[in-house]
């Protein structure tokens, strides 16, 4: 039976971050990947015959600094394109780029993304930190402190501001700022972008905040979101981590009230001193553990932790390029905060909203290969979908389908007509296929209710669990998703440590 | 009564009210698990004999009950508790506690295994939700049937003798042992339990055999002056055995607001329960670390000078420094000594130089006594004909 001295479930960004720097101190990881290759929900897909998109996430805003230095990852061949403008689909378009936009808003935009990307400065390193305890002892007091004191440093107007608007939703930011709907739409799309939360939905500006904290800009990787996977295994596998590929876990073994290996789908077992799980917290617990080794009042409150996911990701498989304004940009429909409410609103009754909000990219622009020459893919994020349609998932999806192509059409003159195939995966087709609870990018929503010290839940918050051996590294824990191997980075931190 | 007016009527009556109303000379009440129960027939003093010397009879209807049961039974209780449920034989009843992930107890109670799959929990709060969400992943059903059990607490040592007129023999019958008879076209359970300290039994049947039920027993017992006991005197009688109450002597774990408040069993003084070997339960490893770290409380028996009950008294350590609480006290008549439970903190479980203060009062007047007290083993009263079998003939 082969030993490691920690097994790594989930071949994600987390994951391949969390065994990249467990390998690169000397232990020796195995990393265990369900799928045929390893990058989780940054992965490339053949949606149709000879048409190539990102299987799931379509742009990062970077990852951690940490991870790229501590693996050495631009050495093992990843770059970044120039930073994505964003362009605000509509009557007249308008281009974005960090704070700098055009029009009668220009200045007040300017100054509010000053002021969030201040505030998201000193958040920041809290996505470095494990989580404080709500206890006396075995806090980091002097980080803490310092970290604290950053934030008092804001100065005293900028500190109260922060104060008021840390918790706030979008759309009264939006709209006590702005007067230009272009932008307030674009501002409470990208606050609530992946959550389970409409702009006016309490404490939606903090995921904002927290977008800012992770990079100032949207990017995509040289030679797509895969290229970004391939280069963190190829890391992996050079700091001496083995990436096995078809190895789905089955279970996590105890024994002696430890966790000490884990059994396969294939019914070969493999034993480590530690268990690293950077698959959702949901199912490490309810499905590889099992409740007879967790106490019944933890086990109960994983089953409530929640993860709902409201984002549908569109595959279209174009003849030609689409008529839009920079093909190399970041689109975005969102007209105004009340449509991007309004498209929250029925996705809260198992339904279909008559006109989602939606970003576009056109991968293709960036990578000739991902189709044949000429032709395009369009890879969208599109708000808001039922996780749970009334009228079942085969209607829901096609009715969203229909939605959005008429959306894209609206502001995409000729789209349609471009359209060789179409591919649009529902939230539950999420979960199917990467594993994600309730389609959840975050492996639980990224809410203040489930943030820093609850996330996922108080007692595993720290990355170990209340199983002694068992850690956690995944986007469900503390500071989430987003392709950028933070949570798998602390984690292994926070398991060197013990 | 029906759905719209049940608040008028906010208590139930169990099956046997029919009975007990009647007998019921002083009307005495008091709720109990939602239910009216009799806490006084007449006289305290001598239904506390009739369980010391004779046969009581105590209405047990409104104590909550789970039936568990499926294949994965044993598993869940094993998760649920503390003790091996899965070693207990059918046909078996064990004391158990259980406790939330903390290791704090959530309340005590009696497991009844009536098959391999078929256990029966009977407890003083309820517990469905927890219960519910504990049994999630066993192939386990969990289901309230307060309702659908009707029971009598026959105590006392001529209790076998009671049961012998009335066509059940029990001589056989072993402590925590229960067996099953005919009666009047139905069946009706026994167990040898109780929560007197002395010779018992409880009694299980169906609601609709309970009034036909208890014409029965009180005409065969007759001869041994069977008598109804209300809640008084069977708290006398329990205080005597050590037993303690959730609620009364300490607070579950899932009621407590203050969070000092919740006690672990080692801190109640039920840790022998704890099987370490069994595998993971709700609290073990909590439970564990404070076996390495050592507990705060410890629940103690008292021996308190004089005749004075020390309900809610306050101890002191050296007379000045508060050490811990009473819980329950009485003069017990069973051993003519006056008694008490409390909860000390744990380095005042010995008992040196601990001392008592208690108000008492003395025609209209309180007068504060402080008296140095012992810590005494429980129980208090501890009758060999608890435990013979076969129990003797009176």
């Amino acid at each position: 039976m082969p030993s490691f001295s920690a097994i790594v479930i989930g071949g994600g960004t987390n994951g391949l971050a969390c065994a990249g720097r467990l390998a690169a101190k000397g232990c020796r990881v195995v990393v265990l990947e369900a799928g045929a290759v390893a990058g989780g929900g940054a992965a490339v897909r053949e949606f149709a015959p000879g048409y190539f998109a990102p299987a799931l996430a379509h742009t990062t805003r970077g990852v951690d600094a940490r991870v790229m230095a501590g693996m050495a990852l631009e050495r093992h061949g990843l770059g970044f394109h120039p930073a994505l403008a964003t362009c605000v689909l509509n009557a007249e378009p308008l281009s974005v780029m960090r704070g700098k936009t055009t029009g009668a808003d220009a200045a007040a935009y300017a100054a509010l993304i000053a002021k969030l990307s201040e505030f998201a400065r000193v958040l920041a390193p809290f996505r470095g930190l494990t989580p404080p305890r709500l206890t006396s002892s075995g806090n980091e007091w002097g980080k803490l402190a310092r970290l604290g004191l950053g934030i008092r440093a804001l100065g005293k107007a900028d500190f109260r501001e922060f104060l008021r608007m840390i918790l706030i939703n979008v759309a009264d930011v939006a709209e006590d700022e702005l007067t230009d709907d272009r932008l307030k739409g674009l501002l409470a799309f990208d606050a609530t972008l992946g959550a389970w939360l409409g702009p006016r939905s309490p404490n939606s500006l903090i995921l904002l905040l927290n977008q800012l904290a992770c990079g100032p800009d949207i990017l995509v990787p040289k030679g797509g979101m895969a290229a970004l996977a391939a280069a963190m295994v190829r890391a992996a596998e050079a700091a001496g981590v083995v990436v096995r590929c078809n190895a789905a876990v089955a279970r996590v073994l105890v024994t002696e009230d430890r966790a000490c290996g884990v059994e396969l789908e294939s019914g070969e077992v493999l034993a480590a001193d530690k268990v690293i799980s950077a698959i959702s917290p949901r199912t490490t617990f309810q499905k590889l553990v099992g409740p007879r080794h967790l106490d019944a009042g933890f086990f109960s409150r994983v089953q409530h932790i929640r993860s709902r996911g409201g984002a549908a990701k569109l595959h279209l498989a174009l003849t030609a390029a689409p008529d839009v304004p920079d093909l190399q940009a970041r689109m975005v429909i969102a007209p105004s905060v009340r449509v991007v409410e309004e498209a929250f609103n029925p996705v809260k009754y198992g339904e279909v909203p008559k006109a989602p909000v939606m970003e576009f990219v056109v991968p293709s622009a960036f990578e000739g290969d991902l189709a044949s020459e000429g032709h395009h893919v369009l890879s969208a994020i599109v708000q808001f979908a039922p996780h749970a349609p009334k009228a079942g998932l085969e209607a829901a999806r096609a009715e969203m389908l229909e939605n959005t192509l008429a959306v894209l059409e609206a502001h995409v003159p000729g789209l349609r007509g471009l359209v060789a195939h179409a591919e649009l995966l529902m939230p539950q087709d999420i979960e199917a296929r990467f594993g994600m609870v309730g389609g959840n990018w975050h492996h639980g929503e990224l809410a203040v209710e489930q943030m820093l010290f609850l996330r996922p839940l108080r007692e595993a918050a720290q990355y170990g669990t209340p199983l002694p051996g068992l850690y956690l590294a995944g986007a469900g824990s503390h500071p989430g998703g987003g392709i950028n191997g933070s949570a798998g980075w602390n984690a292994a931190g926070m398991v060197l440590h013990e | 009564m029906n759905d719209l007016t049940h608040f008028e009527v906010p208590l139930r009556q169990t099956p046997f009210h029919a009975r007990t109303a009647v007998l019921n000379k002083l009307n005495r009440w008091g709720p109990w698990a939602g239910y009216m129960t009799a806490l006084c027939f007449g006289d305290e003093a001598m239904e506390h004999t009739a369980i010391r010397n004779g046969a009581s009879v105590y209405d047990l209807c409104p104590m909550v009950k789970y039936r568990v049961t499926g294949a994965e039974a044993a598993a869940f209780l094993d998760r649920l508790t503390i003790r091996n449920a899965g070693k207990l034989p059918v046909g078996s009843v064990h004391y158990t506690v259980w406790c939330d992930d903390e290791g704090r107890v959530l309340d005590d109670g009696t497991l009844f295994r009536h098959g391999v799959g078929d256990y029966l929990i009977c407890c003083q709060e309820r517990h469905l939700p927890w219960l519910l969400a504990s049994s999630a992943g066993y192939d386990v059903a969990v289901r309230e049937v307060t309702e659908e059990v009707a029971a009598l607490s026959l105590q006392g040592p001529c209790s076998a003798s009671v049961l012998d007129a009335a066509g059940f023999d029990v001589w056989g019958l072993k402590p925590f042992r229960m067996v099953r008879f005919a009666f009047q076209g139905g069946k009706v359970t026994v167990s040898r339990t109780g929560f007197t300290g002395d010779l018992g039994y409880e009694l299980w049947m169906e609601p609709a055999q309970a009034l036909p039920f208890w014409d029965h027993l009180f005409a065969s017992g007759a001869p041994w002056g069977i008598r109804p006991i209300g809640t008084d005197a069977l708290n006398l009688a329990r205080i005597e055995a050590g037993f303690i109450i959730t609620n009364m002597d300490f607070i579950p774990a899932d009621q407590a607001l203050r969070e000092d408040r919740a006690r672990s069993p080692f801190e109640l003084g039920l840790d022998w329960m704890i099987d370490w070997d069994k595998g993971h339960f709700t609290g073990r490893r909590a439970l564990l670390a404070e076996k390495e770290a050592g507990s705060d409380w410890a629940l103690v028996g008292l021996d308190v000078p004089g005749n004075i009950s020390a309900e809610g008294s306050i101890l002191y350590h050296g007379k000045k420094r508060e050490a811990g609480f009473v819980t329950a006290a009485a003069w017990s008549p069973s051993v003519k000594r006056s008694v008490a439970l409390a909860q000390v903190e744990a380095k005042y479980r010995k008992g040196d130089d601990l001392w008592v203060e208690i108000y008492a009062l003395r025609e209209l007047q309180y007068v504060k006594l402080m008296l140095p007290v012992t810590v005494v083993e429980r129980p208090f009263f501890n009758p060999a004909r608890k435990r013979a079998t076969p129990p003797g003939r009176f």
